[in-house]
């Protein structure tokens, strides 16, 4: 379905938002905020634009800086965690191994065993290059896995 | 040099607009404006490389059907055009002198792998990184 290529920009905007600091809190609201429309209007015209819900973005993005930090920083793990902006070391770990499926003492560990060839390309194609994809929820990503013995911690914003 | 790419063109949602952003926020000249009925080929120049010129076309008729041209629309303002790279002696300098005139930034600059970046946008949604030449 078409979309005004004017409305586009201004989600485009919230997401460039997202981007440039992912560590910080993107309720809806603000993100309606920034693109100049209603929230309703907002969660569903960014979905249809970008394939994702907002929060849903979000979450690839956090994931995303810390892979590169936990692959070129020494950093603590904790460190990591708490400057991706998550609240609590758990909700980090878990969201990082539902969405990589590895733990990021794991994807460290084999990083740093992996010679890079990167450093001739610009760091911001890296990094999008190196975008974990999350094509489902979270929370159904763990359901699939791990044949619900407890209920999803998180509620996704859409 | 007589031989090689001379010029590249982009998308932009209006011409008149991408001029004066090109122009009078980068600092690009004009190298060719010209109309033919409702066609106009507007090219711009950066100042310090006379053998490139950067294209500011529309996507529109006769080029593209109706539909196309929309849907190419739609891909602009949503970002999804290939990147584009300016080097510059001084990233930190021109990211303060851009964003004085009014340039929407999307990254501020960052030192890493030996240089610095910052990235900005045109108005019509086409990404830029703004990165320091390695001397």
């Amino acid at each position: 379905m078409s979309q005004d290529p004017e409305l586009l920009r201004r989600l485009l905007r919230a997401k460039d938002r997202m981007d440039a600091a992912s560590h910080e809190e993107w309720p809806v609201r603000r993100l309606a905020r920034v693109t100049g429309v209603s929230e309703a209007h907002f969660a569903r015209s960014f979905k249809e634009a970008f394939g994702v819900p907002p929060h849903r973005y979000l979450l690839t993005r956090r994931i995303g800086r810390a892979m590169a930090l936990l692959r070129d920083t020494e950093l603590s793990i904790t460190e990591i965690a708490f400057q991706t902006g998550w609240g609590s070391l758990g909700t980090f770990g878990r969201t990082f191994r539902d969405i990589t499926g590895e733990s990021p003492g794991a994807i460290r560990a084999r990083e740093r065993a992996a010679t890079h060839e990167l450093v001739l390309v610009p760091a911001c194609f890296v990094s999008a290059a190196h975008r974990p994809d999350l094509t489902i929820a979270v929370s159904e990503k763990r359901r699939l896995s791990d044949s619900g013995t407890k209920g999803s911690e998180e509620t996704e914003v859409s | 040099m007589s031989q090689g790419v001379n010029m590249i063109g982009l998308y932009v949602r209006d011409q008149d607009e991408a001029l004066t952003f090109y122009v009078e926020k980068l600092g690009f000249r004009v190298h060719t404006d010209a109309r033919n009925g409702d066609y106009r080929w507007l090219t711009v120049q950066h100042p310090d490389q006379p053998s490139f010129q950067l294209g500011l076309c529309m996507p529109e008729s006769p080029m593209l059907d109706a539909a196309t041209a929309q849907t190419l629309r739609e891909i602009v303002a949503k970002g999804a055009m290939p990147p584009l790279v300016l080097a510059v002696d001084d990233c930190r300098a021109a990211y303060e002198q851009m964003r004085a005139r009014g340039v929407e930034f999307t990254q501020e600059p960052v030192a890493r792998f030996g240089s610095v970046d910052a990235g900005f946008r045109d108005p019509s949604g086409n990404g830029w990184k703004l990165i320091e030449a390695r001397r």
